[in-house]
């Protein structure tokens, strides 16, 4: 009973990674940036929930009405104001621009709230749970993570095939030179993107903040385990990404059930080896 | 009449001559504390130019060559302590299993293109990182000291120990940059150069970009491990945090490339100087500091992309290190 509990709590814990990756998918989908410092950003949007919970006495989960808008701004201005200057053939500017602003992220965090881990309090929620088998418990909170990383992925998917923007964001997808001819202002849909990416880190944040402590230095990982999760469900493909983020979970679940050292490394190793058997991921994307 | 070097280079090579002597008797004439400073300035004078290789000309931009630096260090700390080695024996065994490494990983990570490559180097850095730290005869995650008597096997006499060490650090520094200057010279650098330019223009001329990429990734992993014996034996004591540590081994050697100019040779010389003269003036601020260095690295990356020596350049166009040809008038046709 205990492994199958590994493996549901893994697939659980696969809903948060999903939610770390959706944005990372959707940025390299529109524009081809890997933005380094999105783990930073998902760790940065948590203390400024928590400095928001600290100002007004709101839950955490109510503060999201102030963390997602305000988070989106940031992403936009942050869009028009430097990654849209670096944007180009060459990868490697917006590569190292990135880089430079988790490291900025990293040690401002440290600057202004030390070292010490911080911690995001729910209440009842984070310890409430319902048995399905003996011994094997589902947590609300896991199951509200996961439920929202559902939502977000239909949420992006209505947006990218039934709405003007999620056309802008193909059309600039497929062709920014066309896509600008044709009248739209691919700078603007870039922010636009990036907005919408800062939204899905701003609720990523949260959820990790409520889950677990957090401090300035925990970004990288995190960015790691959303990447890992979009290459194993292949890249461009946003319900693989869930899938990729579950596999995460349950080869972490697993490693940690033999060794608690080996959690991380076991999520690494399954990366490794989907990169081995499938480089192009479980789920490809059909090319057009 | 072509020629490939110019005064001006040659009289760099003078001046490089004469300071390197210089810098090889510096344990005669500075203080152990300026000797560890210089050899610290070699260590990541190497690193910068060994990354320089692979993301200014390569195009592989890798965030994980702490793998390679905590890996060389690792092989030193297992032969010294697990079969009684003499460390500096294991140095050049450390570069040896870093090249031969990096041929399975390279397998792997080159299957992700251009910024996912990125992450993946770093994710296999991890996997080293988590792995030593399971080894439980090498310290496990809190990592190990290097005993005395081990020490002593380099030399008993402090003295020379220290100046051992240090020599080998230049060594390091001065012979990335001759491996670099040499390497773009040859056939495999004139293809390096195009890359660098344009893949597909270099493809379209049958470049292999592939076996080019390979060949360029392994020697720089096996001279990457180098460097990290040589930190294995400046530091006697190793953990795996600090042995794979991202920031240490990757940030700083990125911002150093970045801030002096990438894609030339000059480059990383110039950004090392001028990190180590940012370090030795500010460190006393910590994290400010390094907030600074990253906001000093993007707004290079937004005003000058080809950093403080390509900035330098455009205004003079001049070349320390001459790779390629110029046409001069021959005096005999006039």
């Amino acid at each position: 009973m205990e492994w199958v509990n590994a493996v549901v709590q893994g697939v659980l814990v696969g809903g948060l990674y999903a939610l770390f990756a959706a944005g990372l998918s959707l940025i390299f989908g529109v524009m081809r940036l890997v933005n380094i410092a999105h783990g930073d950003l998902i760790v940065a949007a948590a203390y400024l929930a928590w400095v928001i919970v600290q100002a007004t006495g709101l839950s955490p989960l109510a503060s999201l009405i102030l963390v997602i808008p305000l988070w989106a701004a940031v992403g936009y201005l942050l869009q028009l104001g430097v990654f849209n200057r670096v944007l180009g053939r060459d990868i490697l500017p917006p590569l190292l621009v990135s880089f430079g602003l988790s490291v900025i992220i990293q040690n401002g965090l440290l600057t202004i709230f030390t070292v010490n881990s911080h911690k995001l309090n729910e209440g009842a929620l984070e310890t409430g749970s319902f048995e399905i088998l003996p011994g094997v418990a589902i947590g609300y909170l896991p199951l509200m993570t996961f439920a929202a990383a559902v939502g977000v992925i239909l949420a992006l998917q209505w947006t990218f095939y039934h709405t003007a923007l999620g056309r802008a964001f193909r059309a600039t997808s497929d062709d920014p030179e066309i896509a600008s001819l044709m009248g739209l202002d691919t700078r603007r849909v870039y922010a636009a993107a990036m907005a919408l990416c800062f939204a899905v880190i701003a609720l990523a944040g949260v959820f990790l903040g409520i889950r677990s402590n957090f401090d300035p230095f925990m970004g990288p990982g995190r960015l790691l385990f959303g990447f890992e999760a979009v290459i194993i469900g292949g890249l461009g493909n946003l319900w693989g990404t869930l899938v990729g983020g579950v596999v995460l979970g349950v080869a972490q679940g697993l490693g940690a059930e033999v060794d608690p050292g080996w959690q991380v490394l076991a999520g690494h190793l399954a990366f490794l080896a989907v990169l081995a058997a499938k480089p192009r991921g479980l789920f490809p994307r059909m090319a057009a | 009449m072509i020629a490939r070097s110019t005064r001006l280079s040659q009289a760099a090579v003078v001046i490089a001559l004469l300071l390197v002597a210089g810098l090889a008797a510096a344990p005669w004439w500075g203080d152990v504390a300026t000797e560890r400073l210089f050899g610290e300035f070699m260590i990541y004078l190497a690193l910068a130019t060994l990354w320089n290789l692979l993301a200014g000309y390569a195009g592989l931009v890798s965030v994980g060559q702490q793998a390679y630096v905590g890996l060389g260090a690792y092989v030193v700390f297992s032969l010294a302590l697990l079969a009684d080695w003499n460390p500096l024996y294991a140095v050049p065994v450390a570069g040896l299993v870093c090249a031969a490494m990096a041929w399975p990983v390279s397998r792997l990570v080159f299957r992700l293109q251009g910024p996912y490559f990125a992450i993946g180097s770093w994710v296999v850095a991890e996997v080293f990182r988590l792995s030593f730290a399971q080894v439980q005869a090498l310290g496990g995650g809190s990592g190990k000291s290097m005993p005395a008597g081990v020490i002593k096997l380099i030399s008993a006499n402090k003295f020379w120990r220290e100046a051992t060490i240090y020599w080998l650090a230049l060594g390091l520094g001065i012979g990335a940059v001759i491996f670099a200057y040499m390497l773009l010279r040859t056939r495999v650098g004139l293809a390096l150069t195009a890359i660098r330019d344009s893949e597909t223009a270099s493809v379209s001329l049958g470049v292999r970009i592939e076996r080019v990429k390979l060949a360029v990734y392994v020697m720089v992993a096996g001279l990457t491990g180098l460097v990290g014996a040589v930190f294995a034996l400046q530091k006697i004591r190793i953990s795996p945090d600090a042995a794979f540590s991202v920031n240490d081994w990757t940030a700083n050697v990125i911002f150093i490339v970045v801030i002096g100019g990438i894609g030339s040779i000059e480059g990383p010389i110039v950004g090392a100087l001028i990190y180590f003269a940012l370090r030795e003036t500010l460190s006393d601020l910590g994290s400010v500091y390094l907030l600074i260095l990253g906001a000093l690295a993007i707004l290079v990356m937004l005003a000058a992309p080809r950093g403080v020596w390509g900035a330098l350049q455009s205004r003079f166009p001049v070349s320390l290190f001459p790779t390629g040809y110029r046409v001069l008038k021959s005096k005999s046709a006039e």
